[in-house]
């Protein structure tokens, strides 16, 4: 398992030098300029050239990369080009809502989606299984942002059950931080849900039909007990798996969600940082996703040595 | 596998008390400080009211930062800082001298050392300073409360250049922090004004907070405009930003916010009527504008730009993109309608739309059919601007084709002088606030120093002489005649072409008191009960 966790973390670099590569030439071809946006839209091209001469960007683009590998290398993300806070310190502060958030989903998901999919396959063909799938398919074809504002819609503005916006630390008040987080939740979850309620249906369809599901009933086991220990625990490793691919899902759908519920988290700081060409926060934060996605990758790894044994690296 | 009823009654009775214990209201404490939750018109993200123009930086600014002179809302500069003030006879010598217990934040008295570090480095920013310094011998603090400024020549906008009421205005702080280079951001937000910048609770594009500053002495006089006392009546100021202006709306419907600063017409009627709301319309306008490319064909040719000219309807535009009559006006004066410069001289067009007139002047001039780019920008203030211009031009036989793309990209190439084939443009809707357009030498629609002035690139080196006889008048009289032949010549040689003047709105709770209507908004005197 230790060599397992040191050769994912190895082949993490090379990942993270391609990814940063990548984003700085994107970043640099895109049109627009930071010191344009930071002179303002009065600024006359001299006054946003000696910005820009300032700020370094002036400089050969070869130079600008060579200074910001040099830079990272030494553990500097840089500072804003326009609020002039260390980059580093941006995200760190942006990461408890977006934890947060995306926490609340999974567990929400796996809450739901789990025994959703598990009694879809086990009425197949049924209403049940039928209505399930029809909710899939919805929650897979209505984009996040249209079930925010409907969930807005109904259960804040009108019913007036929960706030419309805002973000509240749990560690500060739990309860505050529940209300505020349940329906950007929901809305981060649903398509999610969507996808792993599917898994979970095909996966235990598939089990279902294994020699050992008509053991366990032969030794006289109830229904329930049939599906929850016995062909659930089976069909895991599918449902893992899509977990993990999914958190990438989750990512896109953060950024959408903290917008609509105007939640601070780095979802709303990335949408700032491109429109405002704010290039080392993009930058910075790039790289933090693509670090995620390796850390979840490498959990989902590990996880799947402990839901099945027979699984060695 | 069954689930018994039992469980799913279990089940649903636990949902329903988390949503009920989820949904009750939580319980404030009567000790909490009075804090004031405002939606600000844009994410706050550079603190440096000189780095940049933006309005929502110049509104920080006003918080945190006092100005020697403010305008009133007549537009008359009104003592600030200043307790009083000496012009020498031959009007080349003004001795400025601070009031009483004026003090930073950080507790260091406010010295007239501080205070010409401040305008000298605002200076280097701003036009009206430019041409401040332009006309200066030298600036020097005579002793601890005393300003000397000591001219070469007359100068007779020096009170009106220390009231500049928008961006760049000349906000005094301490000499340490304002010998930072212009270009360069400071960092440390100190200032003396009515309310304390927080940077500990600054969440850059999420939040900012100012505290009341206890130890400032606001004037005696009436709030007015942004002259007169700044009596801070609440004890925290939070601006909390909304991704959408829908959110902001929902919070200010629900209690969760205080206060929109800023909303366009359009918002209006899904507040009116809302419970506990109150909608305010505010005196400050705002102008829109088609300005063109002078550098590149077809706009380098006068005829071309006064064909536009001639087709343009401001009521058009105003129904289209306003649409609330009782939100716009039909404004030709260049300087903005209701302040002391608003005039008719030279007005051609724009009023009253004439085709055929518009026709015979194209057929006249040099364009032959090409392409025309115009660039605008996908945000809410445009909305409507780029397709009414496309409309117009198409009308008159101008192949107009309009490039849509995000703020920052419009600002860069718009800056570009080159060919819109090239990456370059020729037509751009451009807003302004009026405050931004009331002086002749702060207007950048009179920018004429041609290849890179302001974007547009107007080259009229007479309009630049008229400026400097401008500068030079402290007659009212002879002022106004100049600022007349300045739009006379600006009509004629179609520097841009005005589409009409627009208010916005304010919304409030019903229990926010005091909202002072100016063309800032301004956050002392606002009272919450």
């Amino acid at each position: 398992m230790g060599y397992l966790i040191l050769k994912r973390i190895a082949a993490a670099v090379p990942v993270m030098l391609v990814v940063a590569t990548i984003v700085f030439i994107l970043l640099r071809l895109s049109p627009g300029d930071p010191a344009m946006v930071l002179a303002g839209d009065m600024a006359s091209p001299q006054e946003v050239a000696q910005i820009r001469a300032r700020l370094g960007l002036d400089r050969p683009l070869p130079v600008q990369y060579a200074t910001w590998l040099g830079d990272m290398a030494r553990g500097d993300f840089g500072v804003s080009i326009l609020s002039k806070r260390p980059v580093l310190e941006l995200i760190l502060a942006r990461l408890e809502p977006t934890f947060v958030l995306a926490f609340c989903a999974i567990v929400l998901t796996v809450l739901l989606a789990v025994p959703l999919g598990a009694t879809a396959a086990w009425y197949h063909n049924s209403w049940i299984d039928r209505a399930v799938m029809a909710a899939s398919v919805l929650g897979f074809s209505i984009p996040a942002f249209v079930i925010g504002y409907l969930l807005i819609l109904g259960l804040s503005m009108s019913l007036d059950i929960f706030p419309s916006q805002g973000y509240v630390s749990p560690f500060a008040d739990p309860l505050g931080a529940a209300r505020h987080l349940a329906l950007p939740s929901l809305t981060l979850s649903v398509v999610f849900m969507a996808l792993i309620a599917r898994v979970t249906r095909s996966s235990v369809l598939d089990v279902l039909g294994e020699d050992f599901v008509r053991t366990a009933r032969a030794k006289g086991n109830v229904e329930r007990r049939v599906l929850w220990r016995h062909a659930l625990p089976n069909a895991a490793i599918p449902i893992i798996t899509v977990i993990g691919v999914g958190i990438a899902l989750l990512i896109s759908g953060v950024v959408v969600t903290e917008s609509v519920f105007n939640i601070p988290g780095v979802g709303l700081l990335t949408i700032d940082a491109i429109l405002a060409r704010d290039y080392p926060i993009v930058q910075g934060l790039i790289l933090f996703f693509a670090l995620v996605f390796v850390a979840v990758n490498l959990l989902i790894d590990i996880v799947y040595v402990l839901v099945d044994p027979r699984i060695r690296y | 596998m069954m689930i018994s009823r039992r469980d799913a009654a279990s089940l649903l009775l636990a949902g329903l008390t988390a949503v009920a214990v989820m949904a009750a209201p939580v319980a404030g404490s009567a000790a909490e400080p009075k804090t004031l939750k405002v939606s600000p018109h844009a994410s706050l993200r550079v603190l440096d009211p000189i780095t940049t123009n933006a309005y929502i930086t110049r509104n920080h600014g006003y918080l945190v930062y006092d100005t020697l002179f403010s305008l009133d809302a007549a537009f008359n500069p009104q003592p600030q800082m200043v307790q009083s003030w000496k012009v020498s006879d031959d009007k080349l010598t003004y001795d400025f001298t601070l009031r009483d217990g004026l003090a930073f934040h950080d507790g260091t008295p406010v010295t007239a050392e501080d205070c010409v570090a401040s305008l000298q480095r605002w200076a280097k920013r701003d036009l009206i300073g430019r041409r401040l310094v332009g006309a200066m011998k030298e600036m020097t603090a005579v002793d601890a409360r005393t300003i000397r400024i000591a001219l070469k020549e007359p100068f007779g906008q020096m009170l009106q250049a220390l009231s500049k009421p928008s961006s760049f205005v000349p906000f005094i702080m301490p000499k340490r922090i304002a010998d930072t280079p212009p270009d360069q951001n400071i960092t440390e937000i100190v200032g003396s004004g009515p309310f304390k910048f927080v940077a500990g609770e600054f969440q850059p594009g999420v939040k900012v907070v100012y505290e009341r500053n206890a130890a400032y002495v606001p004037r005696s006089e009436v709030p007015n405009g942004t002259a007169g006392g700044k009596v801070a009546k609440v004890d925290r100021i939070e601006w909390i930003s909304f991704p959408d202006m829908q959110a902001s709306v929902n919070a200010l419907k629900k209690g969760e916010i205080d206060l929109i600063e800023n909303m366009t017409a359009d918002i209006k009627p899904t507040l009116e009527g809302a419970p506990g709301v109150v909608v305010q319309k505010r005196s400050g306008l705002s102008a829109a504008t088609i300005r063109f490319n002078w550098s590149q064909p077809p706009f380098n040719d006068v005829r071309v730009r006064r064909a536009v000219q001639l087709a343009v309807s401001q009521r058009d535009f105003m129904d289209a993109v306003i649409g609330d009559a009782d939100a716009y006006q039909i404004c030709p004066g260049m300087f903005i309608c209701g302040t002391p410069l608003e005039s008719r001289a030279g007005v051609v067009g724009t009023v009253e739309a004439d085709i055929a007139k518009a026709k015979a002047m194209l057929a006249q001039s040099s364009y032959k059919g090409e392409k025309v780019v115009i660039i605008t920008p996908n945000i809410v203030s445009f909305g409507g601007l780029a397709p009414l211009t496309q409309q117009v031009m198409r009308q008159i036989g101008i192949n107009a084709e309009i490039q849509t793309m995000e703020w920052s990209t419009f600002l860069s190439r718009r800056t570009l002088e080159k060919p819109a084939a090239e990456g370059g443009w020729n037509v751009a809707n451009a807003v302004f606030t009026s405050l931004d357009l009331y002086s002749p030498l702060a207007n950048l629609n009179f920018d004429a120093r041609g290849p890179g002035s302001y974007t547009g690139f107007v080259n009229d080196p007479k309009t630049e002489e008229l400026k400097t006889q401008f500068a030079r008048e402290s007659d009212p009289a002879k002022q106004k005649a100049i600022a007349d032949e300045m739009q006379t010549r600006a009509y004629d040689q179609v520097f841009y072409i005005p589409l009409g003047v627009y208010n916005s709105f304010a919304a409030y709770r019903s229990n926010i008191r005091n909202f002072i209507d100016s063309a800032i908004p301004v956050f002392w005197a606002i009272e919450k009960n």
